[in-house]
């Protein structure tokens, strides 16, 4: 027993944090208040490091009566998602509105630890648990800003979105418990393989179970929610939900797409991600293409990275898994780096709009340069993380002869380049009447902006370790 | 271990690029002399290891190998050879030039010579990959700055129309070649991206057949092969003048270099079948050029289809598949590399006081700037191929190269060599001689002596490889010899 709550370790640290968090904001006066991002940044750092250690220890099985996995896969996923986490409080540490409440700090803990679980679970209960726990805060935070009439817009429409999607899963959970009389994965996948349900039916199970995780990752045809609620949601909750609720998605994404519905069954459900995927990459960018608000902007290439990220699902294979892992890591550290930008210079020039970027190179030239990196490294040049991700997944898809998905998204990078270069464009060509005013980069962001430049270099060009890391975590699943 | 001195050679351009990113923006003189200390030392050391190759011994030499992605076979593998050594000296004596002649610019200067260095790192580094992988990377490396560069310190009226039509033309080609990477990758099963080990991979015919045009014309786009050399005219007379002259004298020498490279030396049974026919597609390169050159008003223009035509004869030299015309692609390279960096200094030092490139309306420029007439004349003639300079010594083998292939590509090739003459000798007429508008009396001087010293440096090497080619002819055709052995001495 105590051996299984080792694994566990980071989540009942994010469970007594957030107590903590709460606990502090009851008894400290206001402006004391504002120090509880530092607070709750360091746990983080401290609850990643535990993450990092048990991901390097040797995998375990099924923990907690098969709940569980403690698995490298999961493992992995949790250092991302408390990477993303660490890096969006910081980001929240200069928003008005949410840098001295306690309870939004609450909020983004417990959602985090809805993530971790959700990356581990091993039973389809402990599963719908770990995602509505996810959700629920994320509803919350969204709409946080209850003065901003878009983040109340953003909140109620995550949520009845978000509910919608959920009901469409839990209907496609209990198809799989009904015919099968399993909750837990690996006991269904079984069941499924020996023939206990009709094909009909668990290929419709798949597709409605594909309903939910596709909302979380925001894929095409389920990204509706996407610009609205990244616009209108507080940009470091616009952060969090892109990065790391997107990492979560993913995670339950491949564990159950890849051990319940397993190879001898894949051809059935595997055509309708090879199409989502083509379609979030396509639609995604082309609906960048015009984006005048920078938060939109990226709430579209978000979906379009989802669809790269796609593309190392389809290829079944663990290079697949690997390179998706890797590609999540690189995408969360990346996009992070440009949500901080954005709220460093909307804190300041009070706007989203990509014309408020101009002359910020004269203005804040450390900034442009680090606006420079995320965006390049989002559109896939090197030596930035996003080059490397995206030659695996292309590598993972032509290995298993899907040359044609890598030429699409290899067209599809190009397209991406052209919006991002608009927005350089923007930042460095374009004059403004207010490029000689200052623009102060307060400590939480400096630390934000140098974690996410370390991460996106040296994942780049050192990338060997961290894929051989996510070659076994792909162990875990082949 | 050995001194790695082609390690120092790539590494040196970044660091001191992100060294001067890091100094302060007024300091605009210390930015300017780490700028100029950098490029010395890597001129220098180009130098050094070009004349430390050891020619009989041939092969890659000054090889390194560090393990670096092991999982995918992938290494931080360098080396040089006959073929790409000359064009690191290119690549050294561009940038020193480059630095000299861009002393003048004053609108961020920080940020304009750290992106140019990383852009420097990027071409160095694609001429000593000897790991496919690799390659690209710095391929990428070597064209994203040029968008910065062009975008902000480049001419108001194009620039943000060329910066873009060229960085997207530059990233469709290379990811596309890199498709083809990738297939070589999984069909060799050698699980490696290391080139020599790929040359051996043995790939069948059909395969080669198929993927050999994704690679050579993905590469070749960047070399500015007909269809696909639309953006490069644009670009050319968009960039501030060092970018010209970085863009046009050495990134479309990568884009040919890795053409032969992965294109041709690792398919070699695919550039057999399908260089035939590419080389129609290069004599287009080179008359069609020539003569969208000759109908130029803009003098930028002129030289920037000039560089298209230029680079035809590289890729006819490739397609002759024969050991005469490879030479002469090689030296080409390097010696179309110096004139054209030369003409676009020229270019950029008469823009620079005239404020106009119309060809009508200038004028008598050689009494005011002697030192720029002569340069551009010894460039022009280099050009024209004239006996005793650089181009008479490439352009010569092609030739031999191609007649003994196509006579009739020759001899219609050779056209273009007369067009070439007749527009680099109406602009020597109507810019340098003949009576200076009035406008232009009195407010125009000489250019300063940091110029002249550029313009010294390029026209001495072309003139010291016209005269004494034994300096680099050998180099080259050592190594044509492994180009020919994967060719099957076709």
């Amino acid at each position: 027993m105590f051996l299984e709550l080792q694994f566990v370790l980071p989540e009942i640290g994010l469970l007594a944090l957030a107590g903590v968090v709460i606990g502090l904001d009851m008894t400290l006066r206001r402006a004391a208040r504002r120090s509880l991002g530092w607070v709750t940044a360091a746990g983080l750092a401290i609850l990643l490091g535990v993450a990092v250690w048990s991901a390097l220890r040797p995998a375990g099985d099924e923990i907690l009566g098969g709940m569980l996995r403690a698995d490298t896969l999961a493992a992995s996923f949790r250092v991302i998602i408390l990477a993303a986490a660490m890096l969006s409080v910081l980001l929240a540490m200069g928003v008005e509105g949410l840098a001295d409440r306690g309870e939004a700090y609450a909020l983004m803990l417990v959602a985090t630890l809805g993530m971790c679980l959700m990356a581990a679970a091993g039973d389809l209960v402990m599963l719908y648990l770990a995602i509505e726990t996810t959700s629920i805060p994320l509803y919350l935070l969204a709409g946080y800003l209850k003065r901003d009439t878009r983040s109340t817009e953003a909140g109620l429409k995550y949520f009845l979105f978000g509910a919608a999607a959920s009901t469409v899963m839990l209907y496609g959970f209990s198809l799989l418990f009904g015919f099968t009389g399993e909750t837990r994965l690996a006991a269904v996948a079984q069941s499924i393989a020996v023939g206990s349900m009709p094909r009909v039916l668990w290929i419709a199970a798949a597709m409605l179970v594909l309903v939910g995780f596709g909302f979380k990752v925001s894929a095409v045809p389920l990204h509706f929610w996407t610009p609205d609620v990244y616009e209108g949601a507080p940009t470091p909750i616009t952060a969090f939900i892109s990065t790391a609720s997107k990492a979560a998605g993913f995670a339950v994404l491949m564990r159950v797409m890849l051990t319940v519905f397993t190879p001898a069954v894949a051809p059935y459900w595997v055509g309708v991600v090879v199409a989502m995927s083509v379609a979030s990459m396509t639609l995604g960018n082309v609906l960048a293409l015009t984006q005048k608000n920078i938060k939109r902007l990226l709430a579209y290439s978000s979906i379009a990275h989802a669809g790269y990220a796609l593309i190392g699902l389809v290829a079944l294979s663990p290079l697949g898994v690997a390179s998706t892992l890797f590609y999540l890591g690189a995408y969360v550290i990346t996009n992070l780096a440009a949500f901080a930008v954005v709220i460093v210079v909307a804190r300041i020039v009070g706007s989203d709009d990509i014309a408020q970027f101009a002359g910020l190179s004269r203005r804040a030239p450390m900034v442009a340069l680090a606006l420079m990196i995320g965006l390049l490294s989002l559109a896939g040049m090197p030596p930035f993380v996003g080059f490397v991700a995206k030659v695996f997944v292309f590598a993972a898809a032509v290995q298993r002869g899907y040359i044609w998905l890598a030429v699409v998204g290899v067209l599809n990078s190009i397209v991406g380049l052209y919006y991002y270069l608009i927005v350089l464009k923007v930042v460095y060509l374009y004059r403004s009447e207010n490029e000689a005013q200052p623009l102060p980069v307060t400590a939480p962001y400096k630390w934000a902006l140098g974690l996410t430049m370390l991460g996106i270099l040296v994942l780049g060009i050192l990338s060997g370790p961290w894929f051989d890391w996510a070659i076994r975590a792909a162990g875990s699943i082949y | 271990m050995t001194f790695p001195i082609l390690s120092i050679i790539v590494f040196t351009p970044i660091v001191a690029g992100v060294i001067i990113l890091l100094l302060p923006a007024e300091r605009k003189g210390w930015i300017r002399g780490v700028a100029l200390l950098a490029s010395a030392v890597a001129l220098l050391l180009s130098v050094v290891a070009y004349f430390s190759y050891d020619i009989p011994q041939g092969g890659y030499q000054m090889v390194q190998k560090i393990p670096w992605l092991p999982a995918w076979g992938i290494s931080y593998h360098i080396g040089v050879d006959g073929l790409s050594l000359p064009l690191v000296l290119l690549t050294g004596v561009v940038m020193f030039t480059g630095v000299l002649i861009s002393w003048g610019v004053d609108d961020r200067p920080r940020e304009f010579f750290g992106f140019l260095f990383i852009l420097a790192t990027g071409v160095f580094g694609v001429f000593v990959s000897l790991d496919l992988f690799q390659l690209f990377f710095f391929y990428e490396i070597a064209v994203f700055p040029m968008y910065l560069l062009i975008a902000i310190w480049g001419w108001q009226k194009t620039r943000e129309y060329a910066a873009m039509k060229l960085t997207l033309y530059l990233f469709i080609g290379s990811v596309v070649a890199l498709v083809g990477a990738l297939a070589m990758f999984f069909a060799s099963g050698l699980h490696t991206f290391d080139m020599l080990e790929l040359e051996r991979a043995g790939f069948s015919g059909a395969f080669q057949r198929i993927w050999f045009p994704v690679v050579f014309f993905g590469f070749g786009v960047l070399g500015g092969l007909f269809p696909f050399h639309n953006w490069s005219p644009d670009g050319h007379v968009a960039a501030p003048t060092a970018v010209s002259m970085f863009h046009a004298g050495v990134l479309m020498k990568l884009g040919a270099f890795a053409a032969l490279r992965v294109g041709i030396m690792l398919l070699p049974e695919g550039a057999k079948v399908h260089l035939p026919w590419i080389i129609f597609l290069a004599l287009v390169n080179v008359v069609y050029g020539a003569l969208i050159a000759m109908v130029q008003t803009d003098f930028k223009y002129v030289i920037g289809f000039s560089s298209v035509s230029h680079m035809g004869l590289v890729m006819l030299g490739f397609a002759s598949l024969s050991r005469e015309g490879y030479i002469g692609s090689g030296l080409q390279m390097f010696s179309h590399g110096v004139m054209t960096a030369l003409f676009f200094a020229v270019v950029g030092m008469v823009y620079d006081r005239a404020h106009t490139r119309d060809i009508p309306k200038l004028g008598g420029f050689a009494r005011k700037m002697p030192v720029v007439a002569i340069a551009f004349i010894v460039g022009g003639l280099v050009s024209m191929g004239m006996p005793g300079l650089s181009g008479f010594v490439a352009e010569f083998p092609i030739f031999l190269g191609v007649w003994s292939a196509q006579p009739i590509v020759a001899i219609i090739a050779a056209l273009g060599i007369v067009v070439t003459a007749a527009y680099i000798m109406i602009i020597v007429r109507r810019v340098f001689f003949g009576p200076m508008p009035e406008e232009f009396e009195g407010h125009i001087g000489d250019v300063t002596p940091l110029d002249k010293l550029a313009l010294g440096v390029l026209s001495f090497i072309l003139i010291a490889l016209g005269v004494f080619p034994a300096w680099m002819a050998p180099l080259v055709a050592s190594g044509v010899n492994s180009v020919m052995r994967l060719l099957g001495g076709a």
